[in-house]
């Protein structure tokens, strides 16, 4: 599904991302793990498109086509995802208002007619229902006054409204209690199919309880520098990161 | 002395004799008074700490017509696209100065919609009692369209009565014969109890500069409701000078919408005077301006009696070479103790030429009061920008979604969805985007 070879990225002069190789195929999940500052939130804003990083001499393949070309929102009309770490509030645009346009533009970015308004609201009904949200945060500004859990609950909510081929959680886990993680990932797993892929992105092996993965990658300095089976986020558990930094040194 | 100054005063002598209430001594005086104080002070200049931001130099210079005559060639075909369509309201229409009975629609049975040519005539003790006692004598543009203005809307609504729909008042002004200075006036008289909306419009037809000096004096009596909304899209060449004022008396409630796109140069004189107990004011509006365009809001809220709440809320988007000025000033009398006043006021620049000065001013003389008061300058926001754009809208859509969303609760208190549904459509229209989110 997505190829990303030899991915480089910087902003001004330093050096985030010093080539990054990874290939997801549909039905699978990933996991990267890493220290604070070792690129993960980078990588997955570049992947989504954020323009104020230098992206240097790669390509990332999706689907046959590399996504370097494309803005955000064609990447979007594409079928890619972000789940934001810190999403933005945005004053005066209620949630249902932003989840039928982005519906919509990017049904019209593929070429494809507007959804009816009453398949609309009965989508937003079975979502809202399957991230146990009330029905009154559709009319509520988007992320305006949310708490941190709320956020990310709106954020798997756009998710499931949008239903992206591969979906890249940005440190989701963050910021939930105990039952908002068991919501938000019981979302994530209602979602999965065999066509579509999930990227976790986490500091901690919790989520990867709720979310299993079939592939966990360290990031360290800028380069995935282990990778193994959903065991070594157990090890990371255990030892922590430091044995990473010094073999890594 | 301006050569227009000049053109002024002379042009007074020729025209005192006609205008409306020269039979009415009282009105004979105000107005000789009022020039004779235009005269000693002229039109002002950057020099004047109330006009330090704006310059009207370049927009006095033209060589203006000041005794404007009536056009009977204007058709209802030629206005209409000026008032609200699909609304039933009263009209009053005005072309240069004059009113126009064949293109207004003013009848009514039990309030005063009329002209104030009619009430300089009509009702001798009203216009002692109000006339210029709203307005500040000393006020160069007011003084100047006191010596001069002769016509405008009259409107009073009797105690207790609620104007069953809202009253249109629509200032035209021809100018395919050159340059043309306009002054008309308003006085509106809401009783006790008394109940009003109005939605004012001042448009040019013609692509030669126009000035128009324009007083409206409101007074709101006891438990009396004012929504008043002024609707400034004007031509490229226009320039407005607005000068509003409002009285209150106990539990009044008014508000002033103030939504400007368009005209060269708009000057909005926006002052409250808060003169009962417990009178609630509201002051907001939108300003969408492009290239080439200025528009100044100078406002007052004069706190003089206890528990008055006031609410201003200003929000500004700026494109091209676009120039805004707000000055926000906030007097709290020492007797106005428990007063509530807040002010806003944020802005948008849209490109990098465009330039906002924005200043709050506040003269509390009451120890026991509550006053706030903000103000923003700034861009889009980047991450909010990529947030949507992340979401499959495309950059132009989500920076037109933000920057309504910017704006939006400016409109909240409009309380006609026909105006409100038109002002959305001016919005998405300055803003070059499509509005199909009903937000």
């Amino acid at each position: 599904m997505i190829k990303i070879n030899n991915l480089q990225a910087r902003v001004e002069d330093k050096e985030i991302l010093k080539g990054i190789n990874l290939e997801v195929n549909p039905g699978e999940i990933h996991a990267i793990m890493g220290p604070n500052g070792s690129g993960k939130s980078t990588l997955s804003s570049v992947i989504a498109g954020r323009e104020d990083y230098q992206v240097t001499g790669v390509s990332i393949d999706f689907e046959g086509e590399n996504l370097m070309d494309l803005d955000p929102e064609e990447r979007a009309h594409k079928g890619i995802f972000l789940s934001f770490q810190y999403p933005v509030e945005i004053p005066g645009v209620t949630v249902s208002n932003f989840i039928k346009t982005a519906i919509n533009e990017s049904r019209k970015g593929r070429g494809e007619e507007p959804m009816e308004a009453r398949e609309m609201l009965a989508k937003m009904r079975e979502k809202t229902a399957l991230l146990e949200m009330d029905k009154s945060y559709l009319s509520r500004s988007l992320n305006e006054g949310f708490s941190g859990g709320e956020k990310k609950r709106n954020e798997i909510f756009q998710m499931a409204m949008l239903e992206p081929k591969l979906a890249i959680l940005d440190e989701t886990d963050s910021g939930l209690d105990i039952d908002a993680l068991r919501i938000v990932a019981g979302g994530v797993n209602k979602l999965r199919s065999a066509d579509n892929a999930v990227v976790v992105i986490t500091h901690y092996q919790r989520l990867l309880d709720y979310i299993k993965p079939d592939f966990v990658h360290v990031l360290f300095n800028g380069r995935i520098v282990k990778s193994g089976g959903p065991e070594l986020a157990h090890e990371l558990e255990e030892k922590g990161y430091d044995w990473i930094k010094a073999e890594n040194a | 002395m301006t050569d227009l100054a000049q053109d002024l005063l002379s042009s007074f002598v020729v025209a005192e004799p006609q205008l409306n209430g020269s039979r009415n001594l009282g009105v004979v005086h105000l107005r000789k008074e009022a020039l004779d104080r235009f005269e000693a002070q002229g039109f002002p200049t950057t020099r004047d700490e109330e006009w330090k931001y704006t310059n009207l130099k370049p927009v006095l210079k033209h060589d203006y017509r000041i005794l404007l005559k009536g056009d009977d060639a204007v058709s209802f075909a030629d206005i209409k696209s000026y008032l609200l369509s699909d609304l039933d309201t009263y009209k009053l229409v005005f072309i240069n100065g004059k009113y126009s009975s064949w293109l207004s629609d003013a009848t009514h049975q039990e309030f005063d919609v009329c002209t104030f040519a009619a009430a300089l005539n009509k009702y001798p003790d009203i216009i002692a009692e109000y006339l210029g006692k709203g307005a500040p004598k000393g006020d160069t543009f007011v003084d100047l369209n006191t010596a001069f203005a002769d016509d405008g809307a009259f409107i009073r609504v009797k105690a207790n009565q609620t104007v069953d729909k809202p009253i249109e008042i629509l200032y035209l002004t021809t100018n395919e014969n050159g340059p043309a200075f306009s002054q008309v006036r308003n006085l509106i008289i809401a009783e006790q109890n008394a109940e009003v909306q109005l939605v004012e419009r001042h448009q040019n037809i013609g692509d030669q500069p126009s000035f128009t000096n324009f007083v409206s004096e409101v007074f709101a009596a006891r438990d009396a409701r004012v929504s008043y909304y002024k609707v400034q899209n004007d031509a490229d060449a226009a320039t407005l000078v607005d000068n509003t004022h409002v009285v209150q008396k106990e539990q009044s409630n008014v508000h002033v919408g103030t939504y400007t796109f368009g005209g060269k140069l708009v000057r909005n004189n926006l002052h409250f005077y808060s003169a009962g107990e417990r009178a609630e004011s509201h002051m907001d509006g939108i300003t969408i301006i492009a290239d080439g365009q200025t528009v100044d809001h100078h406002t007052l809220v004069d706190h003089q009696e206890p528990n008055c709440y006031s609410r201003e809320l200003y929000k500004g988007i700026y494109l091209g070479k676009s120039h805004g000025i707000f000055n926000g000033k906030v007097m709290v009398r020492q007797k106005a103790q428990k007063t509530n006043a807040f002010q806003q006021n944020d802005n948008i620049l849209l490109s990098d030429k465009a330039k906002v000065d924005t200043k709050p001013q506040l003269e509390i003389f009451a120890d026991d009061v509550r006053c706030s008061h903000g103000c923003t300058v700034g861009q889009l926001d980047r991450n909010a920008l990529f947030y949507l754009r992340s979401r499959g809208i495309p950059k132009r859509e989500a920076e037109g979604l933000m920057t309504y969303a910017f704006a939006a609760d400016a409109l909240e208190y409009v309380k006609i969805p026909q105006l409100e549904k038109r002002l959305n459509s001016v919005i998405a229209e300055k803003l070059g985007i499509n509005l199909e989110f009903t937000l």
